[in-house]
């Protein structure tokens, strides 16, 4: 769709008042409209964007699928004869009831339970129940052509193993779209064939954004997060920063430890245990090893719009952000590791998953304080959170004291909402 | 001849003797907010998980709580106190009649049990918001040979992929 037939086709959002330029201050009601809702999912889900949609490895094989969503529209991603993978909505071209209706499965055609019309492996409609219709009676009419009903198709493009698709076929390409600096990032934790290892899904009582914002504040860490500090574990003198996609779409916030290898912070825990009441009783739990080979113990990956791939030493977790509403999200933790794991390798990335998803020593709190925001919306119409930690600007910085990168979420939000 | 050897009903109604009243007693643990006392449900070297129905029976090993021995479960008691960031809230457990699925109630050192035990867990929040928290199924190898009855291994099936926020207190 061009910009032109979109503006003329989606009403502007009534009531969202963004009366100044820039990023640093963002209008409450963004979060609990409903035209807003409805408009990112024209504009920003089914728009120039890509969205992940599955791991390579959970469709291995021709004919295998996943049923998942794009914002909240349902979508089939399918492992092709040829060995490519193909997308398109989960919903008949008929009476627009769900086609797969399981989470994975394997098909050499999708046919709707509800009239059995059959879609082939691209969306393609191959099949109506009686279209010639019963004993001479009914069916179709002459000008009825299949090719007018097939399934609305994505366009889809793989980065290391990370299944992406885009409804817009004019958007850039993915490698463009992510940029260098974030497909390098990707790559690193991404190298070899990935290993499902489980999965859970969080049920935020808040608005998709508000976790989107939370995945690129740094600056809530070590305040919101009390366990490393509670526990005294000694995160030594770290350094890092964030890195922010030119777009300021994407980014990286990472850190590693300086000038010591990252398993003194396990032995110093270690020797702690025994002597030290407030020192973990098992510190097994930050034992890891340095799988990638550079000292990195941390990096939280995030690309617009909705997926986050996250290392914590040795837990590897792509998440997902599902929109279930103007005041309801999702959070889909998949969990992985490599298909050369050996089993102490996974034994250590199970155990530091305790850090992590609805149960995390490290994260739980941030499937709550969406919520905490999301229930003080009432009567915060008209006015707008602030975001000037750092600057005004979207950029790269060393420091972590900054909400830049929620300010790039920002700009590419805006630039896409045309607000 | 007079057997002095309980018959199979017999060992079978001792272990669900057994199994319901330690359940009765974890879960009044857990609901009284009694938590300092919970580790001591399990042995030292106990293995404690927090798992979906999807995830187990699919064979794949993540878990949301995944502890390798006692230790890392009182970590987790200190944590809760201590560090994270959680409204207040409290469970209620309602839990059904094991099912014994392997050993039994013997002498000497007492044996071992293996239970399947269905729970449903109501969750109220501070403010009197009440959900169907979770369901699911504990898979449990309880070991009888100590002083009082301890979880060795204790799997929590929950029956649903979804956790509503978060989950802090243990199930």
């Amino acid at each position: 769709m061009t910009d032109a037939a979109r503006a003329t086709a989606i009403p502007p959002a009534a009531s969202p008042v963004w009366p100044e330029d820039g990023y640093t201050h963002i209008p409450f009601a963004l979060y609990d409209d409903p035209a807003i809702y409805a408009r990112e999912r024209e504009r920003i889900f089914m728009g120039p964007v890509w969205n992940y949609l599955a791991l390579e490895c959970e469709i291995p094989e021709a004919g295998d699928y996943k049923a998942t969503t794009v914002g909240d529209m349902p979508v089939v991603v399918v492992r092709a004869r040829d060995g490519g993978i193909n997308a398109f909505e989960n919903r008949c071209a008929h009476r627009g009831a769900q086609l797969c209706l399981e989470r994975f499965g394997n098909a050499r055609a999708f046919t709707c339970v509800y009239h059995a019309w059959t879609y082939d492996e691209a969306g393609k409609l191959i099949g109506v129940a009686f279209e010639k219709g019963v004993k001479g009676g009914g069916g179709m009419p002459p000008s009825f052509r299949r090719g007018d009903h097939n399934l609305r198709t994505l366009r889809t493009a793989t980065r290391a193993g990370l299944v992406f698709g885009t409804f817009d076929h004019g958007a850039p390409a993915l490698d463009d779209y992510l940029g260098p600096e974030i497909c390098g990032r990707i790559d690193r934790v991404l190298p070899r064939p990935a290993r499902v290892l489980g999965y859970n899904t969080q049920v935020l009582r808040n608005n998709w954004k508000l976790y989107a914002e939370n995945v690129k504040d740094p600056y809530h860490a070590s305040i919101l997060h009390l366990f490393f500090t509670t526990f005294r574990v000694n995160r030594l003198t770290q350094k890092g920063g964030i890195i922010v996609s030119e777009s300021g779409a994407h980014h990286v916030s990472y850190s590693m430890l300086d000038g010591e290898d990252a398993d003194a912070e396990y032995r110093a825990a270690k020797l702690r245990a025994d002597s030290d009441e407030f020192g973990l009783r098992e510190p097994a739990l930050l034992e890891g090893r340095d799988e990638f080979g550079d000292g990195i113990t941390l990096q939280i990956l995030s690309v617009f719009p909705g997926l986050v791939l996250q290392q914590i030493r040795n837990n590897l977790v792509v998440r997902q952000i599902v929109p279930t509403g103007p005041e309801g999200a999702e959070v889909v933790w998949t969990h992985y590791g490599f298909a050369d794991d050996d089993a102490a390798l996974t034994e250590l990335r199970l155990r530091q998953a305790n850090m992590v998803g609805p149960a995390g020593y490290v994260s739980m709190e941030d499937g709550a304080v969406g919520a905490f925001i999301q229930r003080a919306l009432p009567g915060a119409g008209g006015r707008r959170s602030v975001l000037l930690m750092g600057g005004e600007d979207v950029g790269s910085q060393e420091s972590r004291a900054t909400e830049t990168s929620i300010r790039g979420f920002w700009k590419m939000y805006r630039r896409l909402m045309d607000l | 001849m007079p057997e002095s050897k309980p018959t199979a009903g017999a060992r079978n109604g001792r272990a669900i003797a057994e199994v319901t009243a330690l359940l009765a007693d974890y879960a009044a643990c857990i609901d009284a907010d009694d938590l300092e006392a919970w580790p001591d449900f399990f042995t030292a070297d106990c293995h404690y998980k927090i798992t979906t129905a999807y995830n187990h029976a699919k064979g794949l090993p993540v878990g949301l709580i995944y502890a390798h021995n006692r230790a890392m479960l009182e970590d987790r008691v200190v944590a809760l106190r201590k560090a994270n960031v959680y409204e207040p809230q409290r469970y209620r457990h309602i839990v059904s009649t094991p099912r014994i699925t392997g050993g039994g109630v013997t002498g000497g050192d007492g044996g071992r049990i293996e239970a399947e035990t269905g729970f449903l867990v109501v969750r109220t929040m501070h403010d009197g918001t009440q959900d169907l928290f979770a369901s699911g199924v504990y898979l449990d190898r309880i070991d009888l040979s100590g002083n009082r009855p301890r979880f060795a291994e204790k799997i929590v099936v929950l029956d649903s992929d979804k956790v509503d926020t978060l989950l802090a207190i243990p199930l």
